[in-house]
């Protein structure tokens, strides 16, 4: 088994997903894959990639499904990938120190000369968010970009996430969650983020941000129809009224 | 417990991304985003959006993330082609490129020699117009056109004859200030990342986004409020909100009389010539009644106060009446009242008055105030800029119906009884548009041998006397554009052109030439019809009744096999490109703008450019503006030899950045040697920007109007007047009733007279008012996926592992009644014939609609996809359901007005399939075979593992 950290990590570097901007569109999903295909942890292999069943690595991936029924009903895209967990249960659970969380930024990693393939972790993770590489035989995961967010041969504007620059709705946010005032925080704060899970205590870093509240109708409603007679007088006032060009 | 230090292994964080990075633009959807190409020892690393760039400010979606995969595909052609077996067996030898185009040459010679319109010159998914266009020009055939005819021509041509310009390319919303975005149908496609970053902001800013969609999926999943309408009922809604704004006076009458023909007198001489035209002075300028002066006066002028109501008596003793109460006395009537809509349009008659309401509360409520002072095109100076923050957004879901033309002008009308139009927070023109309104020139013709046409064949008609029609009234197009049946067809009628060779009608043709057009699948009705007639042959003669066809594809897609002469496309990733103003340009609001594309990789097969090669064969063929008299090639450097130096008008050429000697002048300039390099240093792209006294009521803006000229976008800086009333729509109508010279034949006279309504109307979609409603109850429609909207190649290795099979989804409740469970295998059955599809109950759909993801079903074989792949096997078409003539008749299934194929208008049932009649879902098709030389499909792909540092 695989310790973690001495006390809470002070910086929790992670992620924040709006729910209620995400339209699904997968870009941050296919990013994610191209650039830890030729990162820290790739390759992300696609088996069969032209065949029957084409299925690889991805370490974020994009759900859409439906909740609620009738008026109430709405249709929800979530992107979900490894979040970063507090007490991550797939670091504890880990036999040979493979899986481990970052003692200086939260990060979970795994260090694939250690990992034996057993798939305990991704067993132990209730987010799914585990990505076995059966080519090579070891488990992988989102590295939050730790070689993007770190390198210093990127502009330093850019040290973000992948998924995070590319998102085109601005529905990705990338930053220290361990500190109240960082925006990251700010926003969770202000926009009431949640915890997936919470019951299963593992503390996730990430938070999802929730669908504002529909309106099912209009925010104002509508003048009452004027009687059969107000017509003609509505042209009259037309007649009346006097516009320069 | 371990030391933290220990935890923290050491990483190579700081691997350099790439050794070279390139700028270039994407090319995986028609968005056509910057993007900057990593490569590490000469291959592709990393492809991201490029953060200067004006259209996607540094973000990509999937599809262009997925570039890597697609410059990676086994489905790749290698060399050209040349068919030995007989059309559609997938037989073909390979062939040199000297061999291939000599033979192209040869053939294509012939014909302009003789009959330059016996070539039909079609492209689909490509975005090289203004090159296509123009070569068609020079090889004289009228018989042109891209895909715009079974994709938003309606819309496109709408937008131009009622306000100088549409959506997407046209303009956009003014995501910065609106207040409140309604957007109808389909529009998860074009523009589609800066959509998706306006309603990012739109999000930020509080702003309310409703969607009016059948469908509750992708961007209609985050509106605040979705209005799932019934297919081909926008126009019924839109209408019935204009009823509302007019009965409650919630109208900007000031708009309408400064920038609106509402004020322009229409004569009332019923059963005349003339009645329903506008009056007009002998200058011929349109005339209105001055209320100041008392007396009718040329309505263009500056300061009149013109009456809006009240009938007038003209000079010449004629009765007119003002365009305004024509239009308020329509919809001011029931029949557009929210309860008589509320059942044909599925939307509840509270929820359209509510609408209405809301509309009219922000726009006239919350008024937009920009502290800029301007000028507007009379020289009146104004301290503020006053706009209406409501904006509208449209695409193919409205316009892909019989009905899509009216409906997407029925819209327009919104938008200028709000003065929603290029205010601040409404809706605003993108440079060089607004054009002015209505648009011009006419199609040019005539046809002669040997020679060029004398102007583009693609255009925009005023009239009977623009069409390209002959002395019987019969087209002379080969897909029956600018004819009676289709007068409008600013973006021809590609759908048809198929069916109409095959038959010989108006006129057999030598040769389809086509390029990225996948005619036989996806991107035709009745796939099955389609096939045969690809491959028909004369009894008599035993030759193909479509002689010869030529393509050019990138990839092995379905229409492959039926080509002749096969002529290998490369990348977008190594070839040159121009996003051209003369095309569909990338402008934003605030400027406007262009861009290129740039090889970045060199290729590994033996294919050229599209575009290089056409300019080849212009010169092989000796077409003027490509040939020199002694016959030498005028742009020996290719594609982008042309796009530095080609000049379409003095001083207006491809690009309009960088131009002069000194690569300093913007707009008009003479061409410079160094264009190309000046673009690349600038990262593909250029960008100006519009003075800020000039960034709105550009129609009226004198800043505008004068940049505009200075650009070269306008020919005069004179103020654009919308067209609530559109006079070219009258003018057919007056044809269709017997005046005039030109006439439509009688078999039409009745569908234009209804149809050609100079205020837009609505009326059912066709297909449905043809068939059984109780036969055919349910609306069926498609939508491609975010992830591969407009992307040619779903084959993509990372693409078809998110969405590999399509579901037919459907309402939960209509499910429920015929006893449908998730996965069950149902037949759909329209008019024409059925298919089998897997079913997918879900909530957020209209009653009345089912509706599937389109272009997932493959041909097997075809995209060298294994014959097993879920999209040969699971996936499926709607395509083979619906026809591309309406049912019964020889008249086209598509719009009166533009020739619009209207995909939309399709009706079916549904029922289960009995567990006996399971087959694959894509169709009783024989496997293509992809020719020799193809990449074999490799079972892994490890993609990056060489760049991964230990």
């Amino acid at each position: 088994m695989t310790d973690l950290p001495k006390g809470e990590s002070a910086k929790k570097l992670g992620l924040v997903i709006d729910l209620d901007t995400c339209v699904g569109c997968h870009a941050c999903a296919v990013a994610c894959k191209e650039w830890n295909s030729g990162g820290i942890a790739g390759p992300l292999p696609d088996h069969d990639p032209y065949g029957a069943a084409p299925h690889g690595v991805w370490f974020n991936r994009v759900h859409s499904f439906e909740a609620g029924e009738g008026t109430e009903g709405r249709t929800v895209h979530f992107p979900r990938s490894c979040l970063h967990c507090e007490t991550p249960a797939c670091v504890t659970v880990c036999p040979t120190g493979a899986s481990y969380k970052r003692a200086s930024d939260g990060i979970v990693l795994v260090d694939e000369d250690k990992c034996i393939g057993c798939k305990l972790c991704s067993w132990a993770c209730p987010y799914g968010a585990r990505e076995f590489d059966d080519d090579a035989g070891v488990m992988k995961k989102c590295t939050l970009c730790v070689d993007r967010i770190y390198n210093e041969t990127i502009p330093e504007a850019e040290r973000i996430p992948a998924c995070v620059s590319t998102c085109p709705a601005g529905a990705r946010h990338f930053g220290d969650l361990g500190d109240a005032s960082s925006k990251v925080s700010q926003l969770v704060a202000a926009r009431g983020g949640f915890d997936l899970m919470p019951e299963m205590g593992y503390q996730p870093t990430n938070k999802y941000l929730p669908p504002r509240r529909k309106t099912s109708a209009p925010s104002c409603s509508a003048a009452p129809e004027p009687a059969p007679a107000s017509i003609e007088s509505r042209f009259l006032k037309w007649v009346d009224r006097v516009l320069s060009r | 417990m371990r030391d933290n230090k220990i935890l923290d292994r050491p990483l190579p964080l700081s691997v350099p991304v790439s050794d070279e990075v390139r700028t270039t633009t994407c090319y995986m959807c028609a968005c056509r985003c910057g993007i900057k190409v990593h490569l590490k020892g000469g291959e592709l690393r990393y492809i991201e959006g490029n953060k200067d760039h004006p259209v996607n400010r540094g973000v990509l979606c999937g599809k262009g993330a997925a570039g890597i995969m697609k410059q990676l595909s086994p489905a790749k052609l290698t060399k050209p082609l040349l068919r030995v077996g007989e059309r559609g067996k997938g037989e073909f030898k390979q062939i040199e490129w000297e061999e291939a185009l000599g033979l192209a040459t040869e053939w294509l010679g012939r014909i302009r020699e003789t009959d330059p319109k016996r070539l039909a010159f079609f492209t689909g998914r490509d975005q090289s117009q203004a090159l296509t266009g123009w070569w068609a020009q020079m090889f004289g055939t009228p018989n042109y056109a891209a895909h715009g005819g079974f994709c938003s021509v309606n819309m496109a041509a709408a937008g131009l004859y009622s306000i100088g310009g549409s959506f997407w390319e046209f303009g956009e919303p003014d995501f910065e200030r609106t207040r409140m975005f309604v957007m109808f149908g389909v529009a998860e496609d074009h523009a589609s990342n800066p959509i998706k970053i306006g309603l990012g902001k739109l999000k930020a800013h509080g702003a309310k986004f409703v969607s009016v969609n059948p469908v509750r999926t992708g961007y209609s999943a985050i509106a605040d409020e979705w209005i799932g309408i019934r297919p081909g009922t926008d126009g019924l809604l839109v209408l019935s909100l204009i009823r509302e704004l007019l009965i409650n006076d919630r109208i900007d009458l000031d708009f309408l009389v400064r920038v609106t023909n509402a004020p322009w007198l229409v004569v009332q001489n019923p059963g005349a010539a003339d009645h329903g035209l506008f009056a007009r002075n002998a200058d011929g300028k349109p005339l209105a009644f001055d209320r100041h002066a008392g007396a009718v006066v040329d309505a263009l002028l500056p300061d009149i106060v013109p009456a809006l109501i009240g009938e007038r008596v003209l000079p010449d003793g004629r009765k007119a009446v003002p365009v305004f109460e024509l239009l308020a006395r329509k919809y001011m009537d029931d029949a557009y009242a929210p309860e008589a809509v509320a059942e044909q349009c599925g939307v509840p008659a509270a929820t359209i008055r509510a609408l209405a309401a809301e509309l009219a509360r922000v726009a006239f409520e919350e008024p937009v105030v920009i502290d800029q002072p301007w000028t507007d095109w009379a020289g009146r100076r104004h301290e503020k800029m006053i706009g209406r923050p409501v904006s509208f957004h449209a695409m193919r879901g409205i316009s892909a119906h019989s009905n899509g033309f009216q409906t997407c002008r029925a819209l327009h009308v919104l938008q200028m009884l709000l003065g929603a139009v290029d205010a601040p927070g409404s809706f605003r023109f993108k440079p060089p548009f607004p054009k002015p309104c209505p648009p011009g020139p006419p199609p040019a013709g005539p046809v002669l041998a040997g020679d060029t046409l004398k102007g583009p064949p693609l255009g925009f008609p005023m009239g009977p006397e623009h069409l390209l029609v002959d002395a019987d009234g019969e087209p002379l197009r080969i897909d029956k554009a600018f004819s009676w049946e289709a007068p409008l067809a600013a973006h021809g009628a590609m759908h048809l052109v198929i069916r109409q060779a095959f038959e010989g009608k108006p006129y057999p043709i030598d040769t389809l030439m086509m390029f990225m057009a996948n005619m036989s699948w996806n991107s035709s009705m009745n796939v099955p019809e389609t096939i045969a007639m690809l491959t028909a042959k004369d009894e008599g003669t035993g030759e193909y009744r479509i002689p010869r066809i030529i393509y050019s594809d990138a990839f092995f897609s379905e229409m492959v096999p039926y080509a002749d002469l096969v002529l290998p496309d490369t990348t977008y990733l190594e070839r040159h490109d121009c996003i051209s103003l003369l095309d569909r340009p990338i402008s934003d609001a605030d400027g406007p703008a262009d861009s290129i594309r740039q090889p970045i990789l060199t290729p590994d097969r033996d294919v050229r450019p599209f575009q290089d090669v056409l300019i080849d064969l212009g010169a092989r063929l000796g077409l003027p503006g490509l040939a020199a008299q002694d016959g030498s090639a005028l742009y020996p450097g290719g594609f982008p030899d042309y796009m530095a130096r080609h000049e379409r008008r003095p001083g207006v050429g491809m690009l309009a950045g960088f131009r002069g000697a000194n690569g300093r002048t913007s707009g008009k300039g003479a061409p410079n040697p160094h264009q190309i390099e000046a673009y690349i240093a600038n990262g593909c792209f250029w960008k100006d920007e519009i003075p800020k006294e000039a960034r709105y009521f550009k129609h009226a803006n004198k800043a505008y109007l004068d940049y505009a000229v200075a650009m070269g976008f306008l020919d005069k800086a004179e103020p654009i007047v919308m067209q609530l009333y559109s006079e070219p729509l009258q003018r057919f109508r007056l044809a269709a009733e017997g005046h005039g010279t030109r006439q439509p034949p009688d078999r039409l006279r009745a569908r234009i007279t209804s149809a050609f309504d100079p205020l837009p109307i609505w009326y059912a979609p066709f297909e449905g008012a043809r068939v059984s409603e109780s036969e055919f109850p349910l609306h069926a429609v498609t939508q491609r996926p975010m992830i591969m909207y407009h992307a040619w190649d779903s084959q993509n290795a990372w693409q078809r592992q998110i969405l590999s099979h399509n579901k037919l989804y459907l309402p939960r409740a209509l499910a429920n009644s015929l006893g449908i469970e998730e996965g069950d295998r149902v037949w759909v059955t329209s008019h024409h014939g059925r298919i089998q599809a897997e079913a997918r109950p879900m909530e957020g759909v209209n009653g009345m609609t089912v509706w599937t993801w389109n272009a997932i079903g493959k041909r097997k074989g075809a995209w060298n996809l294994a014959p097993d792949a879920p999209e040969a096997v699971r996936g499926f078409l709607l395509n083979h359901l619906i026809t591309e003539r309406l049912p019964g008749e020889e008249i086209a299934n598509a719009d009166p007005i533009t020739g619009q194929a209207a995909w939309y208008d399709l009706r079916v049932r549904i029922e289960k399939c009995a567990a006996d009649e399971i087959a694959d879902a894509s169709g009783d098709f024989e496997a293509l075979r992809p020719p020799d030389g193809m990449a074999g499909r490799p079972d892994i792909l490890r993609q990056g593992a060489r760049f991964r540092v230990a």
